[in-house]
Formats: C-alpha cells, structure tokens, sequence
C-alpha cells in the first residue's frame, strides 16, 4: 500500500526533513486499523458466542428486514465506490470534483447512519432494545459501534471538506484524505462482515 | 445538575482516607507553592506540559510512575500491617469495604499507572537514540499518550477523596462488578481509567511500532538493534493487538452498568465467562508488556558490565519475538477453573509450559554473555544479578501453576499472589529500577549516588523474599487472596514475616528518594561531561548527556551491533564533523494537555452521571483534535549556526574531560570511554 500511494501521489514520495513524514502516517495508520480490527474481531466473536442467549426476547429472525439492511449495504458500498472517485480525482488535482465526490460521500454515510438509527429507534420502541437480552446486547453493541465508526467518518469528511476548502490539495491534506479512504474502506469491510454474519445468518 | 455527585461522596468519617487526603493535598500545594514562589509556571508549561521532545516525555510518564508507585506502594503497607493484625479477634484497622478498596486500588494502579508508565517513559527516552532518530514517528500523539495516561491516574487519585474506589480487584470480575452488586461509582472510575490509560497504551504501541520499522540510523538493519529497541518493537506489537481487548471489556462492562445491557450479568442471556476470558487476551500479552522491555534493559546492563557483546544476540532476539507470540495462546491459564475440558486445559497449559523455552535460552544466554566477562558490580548490575535467580524461582513456580490439577489446588490462593509478584517485581520492577539508574545520566547529565542505591538494592532484595516467599507456605496451606480477617492462627507467623518484608522494600522505597535528592544535591561530582558514564555500547552514548533537543547533530553510520564501542574501538567515536545542516524538530503544543484535561473531565463527568459536562468536555477533546489537524506548520528549523554553536561547547567539554583524564583524574569508570 506504502508503495502503491507514493506512485500515485508523487508528491509523498518525497523525502521529509522531518520524521513525521506522510508514508509513516499511512504506515501508522494501516497499524491502527488492525488495532482496530482486533476491537471488532472481539465484537464478532462475543456476538458469535451470544448469538443465541435470546432469554426469551425475540429472535433476528423475528427483527432483521432484509429489505432495509439491503438499502442501508447499498448506500454504505456506493459511499465507497464515490470515496475512491474523490481520490482519483485527488490525484488529477481536480480540487472541485474531490469537494463533489467528498459531499456525496458524505451524503450517502448520512443515508446509512439514518436508516440504521431509524432501525434501532424502532426496535428499542418496541421493547427489544439491548436491556432484553444478551443477543440484542451483543447484535446493538457489535452494529452500533459500526455506526459510531461511520459517525466518526462523517465529521471526518466535513474536516476534509473545510480544509480542501480552505488549504487546497496540499501534501498533507492529500495525506490526510488518503487516511480516510482507508478509514471508510475499512469501514465498509467490517460491514460486510455484519451483513452475512449477523442479517443473513440471523435471518434464516 | 450534578448527577449522582453529592457532598456525602467524600467519607469524612474515615480517619485514613482523610489523613492520605490531607497527604496529598499538603504535598500538591507545596509543589504548586514552590512553582509559584520560584515563578516556574511559565517554564514549566513552555518547556515540558507543552513539549513534543520524546525525552522530556519520557521523563514525565517516569515521574508519574515513580509518584504512583509511592501511592501503590501505601496500599501495599496497609494490606500487609492490616492481614498481619486481623486474626480471630482482631479486626485490625481497615474495614472489609476499605480494605477491598485497598487491593483493587493497589493492583491497578502497580499495573496500568506504575509499571505501564515506567517502561514507556524508558522506551520513550530510550529507542529514537538507540536507533539514531530524532523523534518518535509521532510526536503530537506522543503527547496524547501521556496526558491521556495522566488523565486516567488521575481518576484513581480523585477516588480516593470523592466517592469509593472499585472494590472488585483490579481484575473486576462479573457479576460482582455489575452494578446489581457494585451500585457505587468505585467501579465506573475503575472502568474509566483503565478506558483513558488503555487508548493511550494502544497509541503508544502505534508509535514505537512505526518509530522503530520505518526507519532508523543509517546501515542499521533489524537485526543490528540493541536489543532494548527489538523488545520495545516486540512490547509495541503487543500492546497495538492486545490493549484493544481491555478496551471492549472495560467498554461492555460500561454497558452493562450504565444501559442495562446483559453481556455479563447472571441473568437475562449475559454470560459472565466471556468477560474472563476478554480480559485476559489482553491480560497475558499484558504481562509480557511488562516483562519484555524489562529483558531488554538486563540485555544491555549486562552487556555493558561485563563488558562483553551479548551472547547469542540472535537466540535473544528470536527468543523475544517468540515470547511475543506464545503471550497470546496461553490466557486461559488464568482460569482453569472454569469448567473447560481436560484437552482444552491441557492444552493451554502445555502452551503455558512452553513459553519457559525461549525464557530459559534468555536467562543462559545472559549467564554465558557474563562468563569470563569483566563484571562490574554497580547498582543497574546488582539489580539485573538479583533479577536472575529470583525471576527463575517464579518461574518454577509458574511451571507448577501451568499443571491444572496443580493449579484447581491453588487456585485463587496466596500462593499465587506470591507467583505472580515473584515474576512482576523481579522481572519488572527490578528492570525497570535498573535502567532508571542505568539511563539516568543520559537524562540528566549526572550519575544517581551509588550508595544509596546499593543501599535500596539491598532493602528492596531481602525485602522482596522476606515478603513473598511466606506468601507460598500459606498458598499451599490454604490460605485465599484477597482477606481482610481470618480465623487461622497459624497463618500469622507468616503474615507478620511477610509484613517486615514489606517494612524493607519501605525503606527501600526511601532509600531511593534520598537517592535522588543527595544526587540532585552533588550532582556536579558525579557529572557525566563526555556522555557515556558506563563504558556503553549503544548509540545513545555517542551523544550528550543530557541530549539536545535534536539528539544528533549528524546521524551516526552503523556497522555492528555495539555501534558506539566499535566508534570507539575504530577510534571515530568523537570525530568532529566538518558541517552541519538544518534540523525541523516538531513545535511545542498545549493541545495534548488540553485533551488529556478534557478526557479527565470527560471521565470525572462520566463516572458521576453528569451529563452535559460529559458532552462539553467530549466535544473538547473532539475540538482538539481537529484544531490540531488544521496545523500544517507545525515544526520549528534548528539553522546549521544554532547547532553549530551547541556542538562546539560540546567538542570543549570534550575535550577538557580528555585533558582531566590524562592528569589521572578519571571522570568516568572506565579508562577507555575516551580515547583518541
């Protein structure tokens, strides 16, 4: 990865004075996304272990609707299908279509974030909120902390959008904007993840 | 407005929480008196709270633990005076929900705030000079880390006088510590400081795994590190991978208590095992955290003392990142107990078993790089000498828990408090001691006082045996861990040698506060003019002590693996360089005290339910951050002239040391350290 962004960013490839030099910080953050990993890892494997402790609540079966989960997987990948337009277009240095691509990245996370808040405003109004029992712990637990990885990226786009704005396509805004792409493809792995391991298992 | 937080939340009734408030109150306006009566307020914040320089962080994450280790070390000397009283009638002085108090506070805090800080502030102002770098990879997150571990010591302090400490050890099992059992705050601010300190140990790990791979002085390859860097690389891939387990337990723990959720709980689905067995991933690792940085220091002390290379450098090497590995297939050792099968018990505890392996190859490898070598016995030996057969005793004794009809026999006993202390004071603490004296002078300029030291050497060693190995004989006689009062008597001839033991280390633990003060005091007798007091190897001593702020002015060309003594030997160790050239060193921020300040807050505010300043404290930390982002010029240029300046008043110093040493005066221990 270190060698593929240097040869699409030629300007990384440059030697630094300083040591914080732009591949340490990918370097850097590629090892604090497999610290990362190892957090939704355990997240998997306690839901995995609780899957079934219903307590006499309700099954995913009876919950999960395979028709919202499918939009909510559609606006999250289409996300990052237009994350990777904005950063060819980094590497053009076309500063408008990055702002454009970025806005609707930012857009369709929204879309995600609301319809999973939606889902879980519905389940909790219904009573089958985390209190009623391990499975829905685990399944609010596991899913939220997805989302509140999303939330995270979404202010994170607007930072990126105010300072393309303000600071234009320099080398360190491009780094930045480079982070975040592997954030929100990340993001968008760990997703998969929950799609087949919690919807579509559950739902059978 | 306040949440739960009332006036009733500090126990004025309490005569030894009171007297350690007062303590601590009077000990903290002396210091802020004597900031402000010196006018210190504006140095202390220009050229340390703001300071990214990985040595002055350094010297404050060790200040941090050295002050905690004094609050650590009280609970210590309660619990051992209180179990050495409290037999049949006595109740001794602490009561049952004080005395929990005492060892869940002194656990946590021995761990996450004494040792943890210890071994980063050392690795901190250790490695980028081994390596030949001028900072950590990241600075500014540098900072984050400290001020966030600061942040979480902290919280365990504040417990003391505002509302109760956890009362569930430091390990916090469930279902004791949901809060159907713990109502009370002790187990939020346990929950929120090991949250604080745990994301800054993760970023720790982060930054010394990048400072360490990416890149290091010129034609030294992996396989040329002093081998303190390869187990402070090893310790950084342990804590980037296991600290985030201690973040998801600590965080569904949070859950349960504060949503009612049931990840834990007895009832409604919750399953209690899964917390013991998260905690642990992260609870083993952990232990090689501590340990593993702590074989690096005896690599190099001796090393350097026998005045030989390290025997099998590469055995030692491989040895660690072996023990790295094994540290996370062998976690359910901590609990056999639990009901698993036989093959599955059988199974870790082989694995347990064959962690000895690499950790023998160490302990001879050490022995052999002693033999025929020229032992000088100062203090940072002694400490590593006395580390060598007491860390073997707590390993045999480790080997016996690691057999689980053993360990169901022992289990959850005294025997096991004296196992897990005979491996974590030798094999850490002793360490740790060891390079504070052995790197102190590359700090600060000036050796500490070897008398004193030899002196707390000595109290700490007898000490160390007179307070643990008691603790054996009672395990196997069936004595638990963790007792406020017991009915046995025959246990409290022990309990009362254990005591006396504990009175040593006490004195100790004063000897080397004197240490310090009486060496502040002369320190220009033991100044350490040229920079390498020790005769030392690594590249840390071909610069000044202290260091300046850009730790080489020319980086050092690496051949072998003692870089500096073959400089020395090849006679180019002293070599004034014809020019020099700029140098950007990161700019000092207030950023990463304002974030550590507001996560403070954030969890104070957290543990007590108070919510709006929870999210203004939150939003804060959030603003720091992206303020910080917005910063792109955020170095200052050292010109050439500057250092030019610096390193002529060095190459002066150099050489009136080389003119003292000719007229007989020796500045240092070893004739050789100067030559030309």
């Amino acid at each position: 990865m270190m060698t593929d962004s240097s040869t699409l960013f030629p300007g990384l490839a440059q030697p630094s004075q300083t040591e914080s030099s732009p591949p340490a910080m990918i370097f850097g953050f590629w090892i604090y996304l497999m610290s990362d990993a190892v957090i939704f890892a355990l997240l998997f494997a306690t839901y995995a272990s609780m899957s079934r402790n219903y307590a006499g609540g309700p099954t995913g079966k009876e919950f999960f609707d395979l028709s919202t989960v499918f939009y909510e997987t559609l606006a999250l990948l289409l996300s990052t299908l237009t994350c990777g337009f904005a950063m060819l277009s980094s590497s053009k240095n076309r500063k408008t279509w990055v702002l454009s691509w970025l806005a609707v990245t930012f857009l369709l996370g929204l879309t995600f974030i609301l319809m999973e808040h939606n889902e879980f405003h519905s389940l909790i109004s219904q009573g089958m909120g985390p209190d009623r029992s391990g499975f829905l712990s685990a399944f609010f637990t596991l899913v939220g902390t997805h989302g509140l990885h999303v939330c995270i990226g979404l202010i994170w786009v607007l930072v990126m959008i105010a300072q393309i704005m303000s600071k234009g396509l320099t080398q360190p805004v491009c780094s930045r904007l480079i982070r975040f792409s592997l954030f929100w493809h990340f993001l968008d792995l760990v997703w998969v993840g929950i799609f087949s391991m919690v919807y579509l298992i559950g739902a059978l | 407005m306040f949440g739960k937080l009332t006036l009733q939340a500090i126990s004025y009734d309490n005569l030894i929480v009171m007297g350690g408030i007062g303590l601590m109150l009077v000990a903290a306006l002396t210091l802020l008196g004597l900031i402000t009566y010196f006018h210190k307020w504006i140095y202390l914040w220009n050229e340390w709270l703001t300071s990214l320089d990985h040595k002055k962080i350094g010297i404050m994450y060790i200040i941090l633990a050295l002050v905690m280790l004094l609050r650590g070390f009280a609970d210590a000397v309660m619990m051992r005076t209180q179990q050495a009283l409290a037999v049949d009638t006595n109740q001794g002085f602490l009561t049952p929900h004080h005395y929990d108090q005492i060892f869940s506070a002194h656990g946590t805090i021995m761990i996450i705030f004494m040792a943890m800080p210890f071994l980063t502030g050392l690795i901190n102002i250790v490695v980028p000079l081994q390596l030949g770098k001028r900072d950590v990879a990241f600075p500014f997150m540098n900072a984050l880390s400290l001020w966030l571990t600061v942040a979480g010591a902290l919280l365990v302090m504040v417990s003391l006088a505002i509302g109760e400490f956890s009362t569930a050890g430091w390990s916090g099992y469930p279902p004791y510590s949901e809060i159907e059992y713990s109502p009370g705050v002790g187990v939020d601010y346990w929950i929120w400081a090991l949250m604080l300190s745990g994301a800054a140990s993760t970023m720790t790990g982060i930054n010394f795994l990048v400072t360490i791979l990416l890149d290091r002085a010129p034609g030294m390859t992996l396989m040329l590190m002093p081998l303190f860097s390869w187990t402070a690389l090893c310790t950084s891939i342990l804590m980037t991978m296991a600290f985030p387990a201690l973040t998801v337990v600590t965080a569904l723990l949070g859950l349960d208590r504060y949503l009612g959720m049931h990840f834990f709980s007895n009832g409604n689905g919750g399953n209690l095992m899964n917390y013991v067995n998260l905690f642990w991933i992260w609870g083993h690792p952990e232990v090689y955290i501590l340990i593993l940085p702590a074989f690096g220091i005896f690599s190099e002390v001796i090393s350097t003392f026998s005045g030989k290379r390290l025997f099998g450098y590469k055995s030692l090497v491989y040895a660690t990142i072996v023990i790295a590995l094994l540290s996370f297939t062998v976690w359910l050792h901590h609990f056999f107990t639990m009901g698993a099968s036989a093959n599955v018990n059988a199974a870790f505890g082989i694995a347990t078993m064959v962690i000895a392996v690499p950790t023998g190859v160490k302990i001879f490898d050490w022995l052999l790089t002693m033999y025929r070598g020229r032992i000088r016995f100062t203090v940072p030996m002694l400490w590593a000498l006395a580390f060598l057969p007491t860390f073997a005793i707590g390993g045999a004794t480790g080997m016996l828990l690691a057999v689980p009809p053993v360990d169901f026999m022992v289990h959850n006993s005294e025997f096991l408090v004296a196992h897990f202390h005979n491996m974590l004071i030798p094999g850490a603490m002793f360490g740790f001691l060891s390079g504070y004296t052995f790197w102190f002078p590359k700090a600060f300029g000036f050796r500490l006082d070897e008398n004193w030291g030899k002196l707390a050497f000595w109290n700490w060693l007898v000490g160390f045996y007179l307070a643990f190995i008691p603790l054996y004989y009672l395990g196997l006689m069936g004595m638990p861990r963790r007792m406020q009062h017991y009915g046995n008597p025959e246990w409290q001839p022990f309990l009362i040698v254990a005591a006396l033991g504990a009175f040593l280390i006490f004195i100790g633990i004063n000897c080397l506060i004197i240490q310090l003060v009486v060496s502040i005091w002369k320190r220009h007798e033991n100044r350490d003019a040229i920079g390498d007091p020790w005769d030392g190897r690594s590249l840390e001593w071909a610069t000044s002590s202290p260091p300046p702020a850009y730790n080489f002015a020319v980086i050092p060309e690496v051949r072998c693996i003692d870089a500096f003594m073959d400089m020395k030997e090849k006679g180019v160790a002293y070599v004034r360089p014809t020019s020099y050239q700029a140098i950007y060193l990161p700019r000092n921020t207030g950023l990463g005290v304002i974030f550590g300040g507001s996560a403070f807050v954030f969890g104070f505010a957290m543990i007590w339910h108070i919510w709006w300043l929870a999210m203004a404290a939150g939003l804060a930390m959030l603003a720091a951050i992206i303020v910080h982002s917005f910063d792109d010029d955020n170095e200052n240029c050292m010109s050439a002239a500057e250092i030019k300046l610096i390193e002529d008043s060095r190459f002066r110093v150099l050489s009136e040391a080389k003119q003292t040493q000719k007229n007989g005066t020796h500045l240092s221990i070893n004739p050789l350290v100067y030559q030309e």
